[in-house]
């Protein structure tokens, strides 16, 4: 005989415990919402923000200067050590060259970014989002070792000026003081070279974006009122367009500021605090001065995401 | 009047000057794989060879590298594909306390610079006694994977209407036949796209998995000894040109897969 309950809205449960389950969860989706966050909430906070917290932590101890152990109790001396002139020195040259290279990203992505939004149509945009993209995604270090190959005494980037018999030119620039150096791939003309090619691609997707979120009306509107195009890129275009930038700028600038790789690699021997980090950790074995060091480009990325969120950087993300 | 669509000239040669700039040097990577030349990186190569592929192709270690690139790779691509389905799933259904702190968290790995990720691991395994091994390397890598898939998920879910899944209970599914049936043939690309991503990001890693490998070397491990201490130049421009085409292709694919309308869901955070 066939029940009421069958004929109702509500149909049994057919699947055995793996519909009990479900219904369960049906009725309490707080549960099923927990359930799901635990496991990668557990990786997270366990693994990473565990381990991030240890580290700063151990920036707290400090290291006996006689036996060059590590004494576990807490302190602001290893903080202290920060401000010594040659730690002062690679703090400043990081966040100098990270500022440089940052502005000669926007520079160079800003046409790139410009010519994708608003005129490269059909094959032409799928073309230059190709352009981008593989760039953007090719091995870092084969990017770097692009970058030896091209700055190398004998390789096509002193060639190519002593083709169009322009060597007086590099050599005049290779002896300028602090950029210059006795050769390219050993001065900081040359690891300036390989932060900008590394890191400006990521600059390029924010400002697009940005730029393809501006109503083209707006432009029209700004010709029909009599701005030139040079005023209306100027006074509509480019001011809407400032948060991609600034968007942008902050994955060039935090990356440039953590890399220790490309100023290992190409450059003089003076650090930069990736590599103050690296051997400080490594050969030297004082963790709490390589802990306070990597606290330095934490604080200068807080303010840099404060100033960038005040100019709202975060809706063109 | 002005919406007639011409660049200007100056913008033209500007953009072009800069996709040279960013596409010039890997071409030169390509070139340099044939180059007969073997101890200088001499400009222009003195003449062409294929016998480069053959040294490289017989020589131990750089299979041994590549062998452990693939699968750390494809592990930490598992577990990100697991954790940041469920974390965009969760974040993306509803709002609840804290669920901002969670978008944080996930992105935290990628926006702070690998070095800091890199050295709390390590000296985190240090105050912990465990080895390096093949899980250590995991345990980086998969964690910076997980915001690749995430994003990707979490961009395809916003399209996700809630209508359809409210139309396949009503039709009677469960919860478990509402997933398999509706909700993941319509995220099946992006998981796909977002685990090319992450892939990718884990074979190319050389940073945090310096701090956590120990004496193992994965393949952006072999190449950095050789940028350091350049002993097999050939062998090493041999071995950079075929980074560039594995990594290039889960690009092209993930570009296929994700064309219209979130494309640069792709480029957020390397």
């Amino acid at each position: 005989m066939t029940s009421l309950a069958h004929t109702g809205a509500i149909l049994p449960n057919q699947r055995g415990w793996l519909g009990n389950v479900s219904d369960h969860f049906w009725r309490r989706p707080g549960l099923l919402i927990f359930l799901m966050l635990v496991p990668a909430l557990l990786w997270l906070g366990i693994v990473y923000l565990g381990s991030l917290l240890a580290l700063l932590l151990q920036s707290f101890f400090s290291i006996d200067e006689f036996s060059g152990l590590i004494k576990h109790e807490l302190t602001l001396k290893t903080y202290g050590e920060l401000f010594k002139p040659q730690n002062l020195d690679i703090i400043v040259r990081t966040t100098l060259m990270a500022g440089i290279v940052t502005l000669a990203s926007a520079v160079i992505a800003f046409p790139i970014a410009y010519m994708a939004a608003r005129y490269a149509r059909g094959k032409w945009k799928a073309l230059f989002y190709l352009g981008i993209m593989l760039p953007l995604w090719a091995s870092y270090l084969v990017k770097v070792y692009a970058w030896k190959l091209i700055l190398a005494k004998e390789g096509i980037l002193n060639w190519m000026f002593e083709k169009l018999g322009l060597t007086w030119l590099l050599e005049g620039w290779l002896a300028l003081p602090l950029i210059g150096g006795n050769s390219l791939s050993i001065s900081y003309t040359g690891t300036f070279l390989v932060f900008l090619y590394v890191w400006m691609p990521f600059m390029i997707l924010p400002i697009q974006a940005a730029i393809e979120r501006v109503p083209t009306n707006l432009l029209d509107a700004a010709a029909d009122l009599g701005a030139t195009p040079r005023q209306s890129f100027w006074k509509v275009l480019f001011p809407l367009a400032l948060p991609g930038i600034i968007a942008g700028s902050i994955f060039t600038f935090s990356l440039t500021l953590g890399d220790y790789i490309i100023p290992q690699i190409v450059g003089n021997s003076q650090f930069f605090i990736g590599q103050a980090v690296y051997s400080h950790q490594g050969t030297a074995g004082n963790i709490p001065l390589a802990a306070a060091f990597t606290v330095v480009p934490i604080l200068i990325m807080g303010v840099y995401l404060w100033l960038a969120k005040r100019a709202g950087a975060f809706d063109a993300l | 009047m002005r919406s007639e669509n011409r660049a200007p000239l100056g913008l033209k040669v500007a953009a072009a000057a800069g996709l040279l700039f960013m596409l010039a040097p890997l071409a030169l990577i390509f070139l340099y794989a044939f180059s007969t030349e073997d101890r200088t990186y001499a400009w222009p190569p003195p003449g062409l060879t294929l016998d480069w592929f053959a040294v490289t192709w017989n020589r131990r270690d750089v299979w041994e590298a590549l062998t452990l690139s693939v699968q750390v790779a494809a592990v930490s691509t598992v577990i990100a594909l697991i954790f940041g389905t469920l974390i965009a799933a969760a974040v993306s259904g509803t709002k609840f306390f804290g669920r901002e702190t969670i978008s944080l968290l996930v992105i935290l790995p990628i926006a702070l610079p690998g070095i800091i990720t890199g050295i709390s691991l390590r000296s985190a395994f240090n105050l912990m006694d465990i080895p390096f091994s093949f899980w250590t390397i995991v345990l980086g890598h998969a964690t910076f994977c997980i915001v690749v898939v995430y994003n990707n998920a979490v961009a395809r879910f916003r399209r996700l209407h809630g209508s359809l899944v409210e139309a396949a209970m009503d039709l009677g599914a469960d919860g478990f036949q509402t997933f398999r049936y509706v909700i993941l043939p319509n995220l099946g690309t992006a998981l796909l796209a977002g685990g090319m991503l992450a892939f990718a990001l884990s074979f190319d890693e050389v940073i945090v998995t310096t701090f956590t490998a120990g004496q193992q070397q994965t393949l952006p491990i072999w190449m950095l000894e050789e940028l350091i201490r350049p002993r097999q130049r050939p062998v090493t421009n041999v071995v950079a040109m075929v980074v560039v085409l594995v990594t290039f292709l889960p690009i092209l694919a993930a570009f296929y897969l994700t064309r219209g309308g979130e494309q640069s869901t792709a480029g957020m955070g390397k």
